[in-house]
């Protein structure tokens, strides 16, 4: 375990996440890639937000750069409007390592995604965004995507980062591996600077060691 | 057990093992260009907090400028200006080392890193942009990051990092004719998938990685994100420090010997073990290209477009039919043959010296097709001039190209320039994503000869039947 990120006294607080009971979208396509989930054309600022509507925009619109929705789209139904977990496939958010993509799902709503595998830039980003990754089988996603297409609203899913569970909506329950630092700084909704910073002197020290050691790397 | 060159890399920069597996990583170098590093530096401001060693931060202009000679800060991306403004004068506040547009230092990142000796062997070196993984050729240990954590590695020069699994890749045999670093690259992907290397970092090793010019290299490690990987990174031989010497920021006199001595040492023990080992027979490698809407749908340029209903695994078979009914294809169709609209070369995956005038090569005496929209864009503005100092600019505008300055260009679409909707492109970049040349456009990954042999007949071409044309009664 990783006790030294435990104690650590949060100076800022991001997003927690601890459970979550909500609503699952399905989206089971795999190779999900950043481009997808926010296009670049998208980012009209230099800003972490205003992405929202920019969100899967190839999919949810009938047209590029339009906003006119399309109804066969699953962030556009009722009562998926309301998702706050999404159910895709293998690799997501594979691709270009632009973090909007992140700001982009948790300024829609999504606050866990639940997949068998991901981009790493992605998944890394998640965590530190209150977003919380989840890695679970393949088949195991499919049969809760199955589960949660009748009445979502019945079949809720529960993500537990307490835990390291999911509960699925028939009761099944399905344990997930996360780091411990990633949970860590999602339980506590630490800003991963400030916790670094209290590692400043061996920080300092390592540098003056390896600049004796590998002088052509300092300019 | 010995140790992995990945091994070696990370332990070299470990301030702290925090545990599980997660190490505080020393982060040598940073890149930041204006499209992320705008916001991550923006980020940094906004929290009162400041850069530690500027002078170990690099900043250049690549992705939302203009590439139209005699360019300025209007670009075509809607609130374009804005991201370079914003980078300019944090980048200047902060005291980084900026490549600003007018700079000959400017280009694209990742072309620009090794050019300029940034990007050295044994380094780490992150940027916020996926294909940081390119001067992994170098031996450099380079991966992309986030915004928030580009903003970790500025203000505390380190960085969280989950060591990966390691992977080591064999390529081994002599390079068939037609065949370059990108038909490698895309073979591997497409043969193990687009996520068949999630959760590791790839060491690609062999005998024809040892043959492969650096320049190559870079080519091959650009691709190890789209393969899924962490990074991917050749081990430095004589052939990098050859590359390495005498480039601006590279280590001078003693320095250098010190530095040579000490990068020997970069390779993995004999007796290293992997956690996964994939060896792959460069003799069987055919030019390939991509059929799809995933780097994972591509095939030698000599076969036919797939059937999704031969394929097993229905995820699989679902983004088949997606990508054939984005790229308008019928299974069955040939590749070679297909009519396309415009022909790009550029990219950080494929614009660099080596790369255009293995393009030039194909289009000198030629013309591109009639119809054809064809654009040549330059890596970095060092690439630029190198080549129109021993004549290449003038093979490619006569041959019909446009030559343009340097910069990401229509590698992706950011809302300004594009090919159009429904064209279809035959491309040197690294991704076949819908949309991401443009609002329905049909892109096909392939090498710059391949790029350019197509654009001269006007279809997706076999490369090397256009050379042994050429070569008359040469039977290479
Ligand atoms: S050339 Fe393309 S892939 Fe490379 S950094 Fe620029 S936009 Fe990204």
């Amino acid at each position: 375990m990783c006790g030294n990120w435990n104690g650590c006294e949060p100076a800022a607080i991001v997003n927690k996440f601890t459970r979550l009971k909500a609503i699952a979208a399905p989206l089971l396509r795999i190779n999900v890639d950043t481009d997808a989930i926010i296009p670049s054309r998208e980012i009209k600022r230099v800003s972490k937000v205003g992405l929202s509507d920019g969100l899967f925009a190839g999919w949810r619109y009938t047209e590029p750069g339009g906003r006119v929705e399309d109804p066969g789209f699953i962030l556009n139904r009722d009562p998926f409007r309301q998702a706050q977990i999404l159910l895709s496939g293998l690799n997501f958010g594979c691709g270009s390592s632009r973090e909007h993509a992140v700001w982009a799902l948790a300024e829609w709503g999504i606050r866990s995604i639940i997949a068998p595998s991901y981009g790493a830039i992605f998944y890394a980003n998640c965590a530190r965004n209150g977003v919380l990754p989840v890695i679970l089988d393949n088949d195991v996603v499919e049969d809760m995507a199955r589960q949660v297409t009748d009445e979502p609203e019945q079949h809720l899913i529960s993500v537990d980062l307490v835990d390291c569970t999911v509960t699925a909506p028939d009761d099944t329950v399905h344990a997930f591996e996360i780091d411990a630092a990633d949970r860590e700084m999602l339980l506590e909704g630490l800003d991963a600077i400030d916790v670094t910073r209290k590692r400043d002197d061996e920080i300092l020290a390592f540098q003056a060691r390896d600049r004796l050691r590998r002088p052509w790397i300092y300019l | 057990m010995g140790h992995t060159i990945i091994d070696k890399l990370w332990n070299e920069h470990c301030i702290a093992d925090l545990g599980d597996g997660t190490s505080l990583l020393y982060i040598d170098r940073i890149f930041l260009h204006e499209r992320t590093g705008s916001v991550a530096l923006k980020g940094l401001e906004d929290q009162g907090r400041h850069v530690r060693n500027p002078e170990q931060v690099f900043c250049t202009m690549d992705h939302i400028v203009d590439t139209t000679p005699g360019r300025g800060d209007a670009t075509r991306v809607p609130n374009g200006t804005d991201f370079i403004k914003t980078t300019r004068d944090a980048a200047r506040a902060a005291g980084l080392n900026l490549f600003d547009l007018g700079d000959d230092r400017q280009g694209i990142v990742h072309v620009v890193s090794p050019e300029l000796g940034i990007a050295v062997p044994g380094v780490t070196l992150v940027c916020p942009d996926s294909h940081t993984c390119t001067v992994g050729g170098i031996g450099a240990l380079a991966w992309g990051i986030g915004s928030t954590e580009a903003e970790h590695a500025l203000a505390t020069k380190t960085l969280v990092v989950k060591k990966p699994a390691a992977m080591r890749v064999r390529f081994e045999g002599h390079i068939p004719f037609g065949v370059t670093a990108k038909d490698m690259i895309l073979h591997l992907i497409g043969k193990y998938t687009a996520s068949g290397g999630v959760g590791y970092a790839i060491e690609f090793a062999g005998q024809t990685i040892s043959d492969l010019p650096i320049e190559a290299r870079l080519t091959l490690c650009n691709m190890a994100v789209e393969f899924g990987a962490w990074t991917g990174v050749v081990a430095p031989d004589a052939k990098t420090f050859e590359y390495v010497k005498g480039r601006p920021y590279a280590p001078k006199a003693e320095a250098w010997d010190r530095a040579v001595e000490h990068w020997k040492s970069l390779v993995s023990d004999s007796d290293a073990e992997f956690d996964r080992e994939i060896t792959i027979d460069v003799a069987q490698i055919v030019p390939q290209i991509t059929w799809g809407t995933s780097p994972q749908h591509e095939t030698g340029i000599d076969q036919r477009v797939p059937d999704p209903r031969q394929e097993p695994d229905a995820n699989r078979r679902l983004s088949m039919e997606r990508a054939l009914e984005y790229m308008s294809l019928e299974p069955g169709t040939p590749l070679e043959g297909i009519p396309i609209d415009a022909a790009f070369i550029g990219s950080c995956t494929n614009s660099r010296l080596s790369d255009l005038r293995n393009a030039a090569n194909i289009l000198k005496g030629r013309k591109v097709a009639p119809g054809v929209k064809a654009i040549c864009v330059p890596g970095s503005t060092q690439v630029k001039l190198a080549a129109e100092a021993e004549g290449l600019d003038r093979v490619f505008t006569e041959a019909g190209f446009e030559w343009r300055e340097s910069g990401c260009s229509m590698c992706f679409f950011a809302g300004g320039e594009s090919f159009g909707v429904e064209e279809r492109v035959v491309t040197s970049t690294n991704r076949n994503f819908e949309n991401r040349q443009g609002p329905r456009t049909r892109s096909h990954l392939a090498s710059p000869t391949t790029v350019a042999a197509s654009a001269v007949l006007g279809n997706l071409a076999d490369v090397r039947k256009l050379e042994r044309l050429r070569a008359g009664s040469n039977s290479e």
